[in-house]
């Protein structure tokens, strides 16, 4: 049953076909069978699931207060806060921190009866494009354990893939949630910058950070997005504006509706056969009535290095509080003040969050500024203009979710670019506050392609018709791995 | 590209090995010569973006709340005496 969708559980919930005890212990047998192959998770929170899980059934008997994710489990990312339970961010920095308090889409989801089952492995920080910059051990993705989960929310695409969990939650500061999600073939949503609250969540770079969800199909990511949507008193950049009902954006038509695809994201650096997928994905959306422009984005190519600068600059002021005062590791040749700032980092912070602090500090320092962290910013201008223009004759955005299928562990550690490269269609997303989701479209080499439908700003609910349009007249979403 | 790297890591407060400054050295050059690329686009009149979604300051009422889990919170602290987190001597 653990490979069933929240919403087909949810029925089956309701109507005592299950018990979530029963389905929080098909989960567990699963994780028991196949984690020590995909290494998703970093904690396994099983005693604590099975408590809410028997809360939940409890629920249910009563038909008190019942929501779709009530006795659901839930796989929760390392980076979002879990009241005296390890939150890690996959730093030895942080590897024995227990938050004194919940993030508050923690909150929510237990307040909806969602059941924990554990914390997901990520790259460290979120900084990374496959789950290979995690502090604590690897993930590999359940399609091809030889290759990468895509990142930095690798653990929770992976959990969701192998049926570890049934949903998961992740992270998205330049792709995080999307292009896991198109490796480990789920679907992921980013939501507009400001839709859901990011208190509690460990920050790597404020302006572009955004928590979504990771599931099996579209119908239980807009079920996700109702429960943790909305604003937040406690995060000043959550956004004050209601919160329509997102099941009711699951229509099956999209006729009329004008789709542009992104010329820039089908050209040079595109894996050929994923640009195939992806054009009869194309095909098939204008099978289904929609009509498909050509868009053309000049800035996209300027956008890789503009998140290089803005991205590190921002974490570099943010992981200053790392400094072994309050919290986390502290080192233990520490005699005097600066030694203990500069032995602790060190020791605690792996390399790409090394590298990262280092290229922020270095384009936020003096005499550098204006040619790289302002620049950067005017080109963040230039980029939003660009996506103006394209949203002006068009609904949504299509491209490809990353330029390749998962690639083989180990290929691009060593040479950081070409790893930065390959977010190059779900940077832009961020650096212009959109929604973007990513759903399964397709294989090359046996391994998931996902296919992005970007939408204007607080406009989820068009980009999940249109998922879910693509969705129920395709199989591709019901293709699982073999492990 | 190259860049002062022993400036740069006491900027973050950062110790690096020798090794690690060599590596760390020639991959960040590597990553500044592809930033160099912004140079090339036009950006006079362009103002900054620092948020993609209009912000404004939000203020809330100056009002004392006490802290209910200040054990829960100095649990986490490397070192602590007191209700104060302990840190080596700074002052002489």
């Amino acid at each position: 049953m653990n490979n069933k969708t929240a919403h087909e559980l949810h029925n089956e919930l309701k109507n005592k076909k299950i018990s979530s005890v029963e389905l929080t212990e098909a989960v567990f047998a699963q994780i028991e069978k196949v984690e020590s192959k995909v290494q998703a998770f970093v904690t396994l929170t099983k005693e604590e699931a099975l408590k809410q899980a028997k809360a939940a059934d409890e629920r249910i008997e009563n038909n008190h207060n019942l929501t779709p994710l009530t006795g659901i489990p839930i796989a929760i990312k390392d980076n979002m806060c879990t009241k005296g339970i390890l939150t890690t961010c996959s730093s030895k920095i942080l590897s024995n921190y227990l938050p004194p308090y919940n993030a508050t889409i923690v909150e929510k989801l237990k307040e909806a009866g969602a059941i924990m089952v554990g914390k997901t492995n990520m790259d460290e920080f979120a900084m990374g494009s496959s789950t290979e910059n995690s502090g604590l051990h690897p993930t590999n993705n359940p399609w091809n354990l030889n290759t990468v989960p895509g990142g930095s929310s690798g653990g929770s695409a992976a959990a969701v893939a192998a049926d570890e969990c049934i949903l998961a939650t992740g992270s998205d500061t330049g792709g995080s949630i999307r292009q896991p999600a198109a490796f480990c073939g789920v679907v992921g949503l980013k939501p507009t910058y400001g839709r859901v609250s990011r208190y509690g969540l460990v920050a790597f770079a404020s302006s572009l950070d955004q928590i979504g969800p990771l599931t099996k199909d579209v119908t239980d990511t807009a079920t996700v997005l109702n429960i943790i949507s909305g604003h937040d008193p406690k995060d000043s950049t959550s956004v004050n504006i209601s919160v329509p009902d997102y099941q009711k954006s699951l229509i099956n038509n999209i006729k009329g509706l004008k789709i542009g695809y992104i010329k820039e994201l089908l050209g040079k650096g595109i894996d050929k056969e994923v640009k195939v997928t992806i054009e009869k994905a194309m095909k098939k959306l204008a099978e289904l009535g929609a009509e498909l422009i050509e868009v053309s984005m000049p800035s996209f190519e300027a956008a890789v290095a503009t998140y290089y600068l803005i991205a590190p600059a921002e974490a570099s002021s943010n992981l200053a509080r790392y400094d072994g005062v309050k919290f986390g590791h502290r080192s233990k040749e520490a005699k005097d003040l600066l030694t203990m700032y500069y032995n602790t980092r060190q020791e605690g912070f792996g390399t790409e969050v090394k590298r990262r602090i280092l290229l922020g500090t270095y384009a936020l320092s003096a005499g550098y500024y204006d040619a790289y962290y302002l620049k950067a910013l005017k080109v963040r201008t230039l980029i939003k203009q660009d996506f103006d223009k394209a949203f002006a004759e068009c609904d949504v955005l299509i491209s490809p979710t990353a330029p390749t299928v998962a690639f083989k562990i180990g290929e691009k550690t060593a040479d950081p670019l070409s790893m930065y490269l390959s977010d190059i269609a779900t940077i832009p997303v961020n650096l212009a506050g959109l929604p973007g989701i990513s759903l399964p479209c397709g294989f090359s080499n046996n391994l998931p392609v996902g296919l992005q439908i970007i939408g204007k700003a607080f406009a989820e609910e068009t980009i999940l018709r249109v998922a879910f349009t693509y969705e129920q007249n395709t199989d591709w979403h019901k293709k699982k791995p073999q492990l | 590209m190259q860049i002062d790297i022993d400036h740069v890591a006491k900027l973050a407060r950062l110790g690096l090995s020798e090794e690690e400054k060599k590596v760390f050295g020639e991959q960040l050059g590597k990553v500044l010569d592809h930033a160099n690329e912004l140079q090339k686009l036009n950006t006079d009149n362009v103002s900054p973006t620092s948020h993609a979604i209009p912000m404004k300051n939000v203020l809330r009422e100056d009002k004392v709340v006490v802290c209910q889990n200040t054990e829960d919170i100095l649990a986490n602290g490397p070192e602590t005496e007191d209700n104060m987190f302990k840190v080596p001597r700074i002052v002489e």
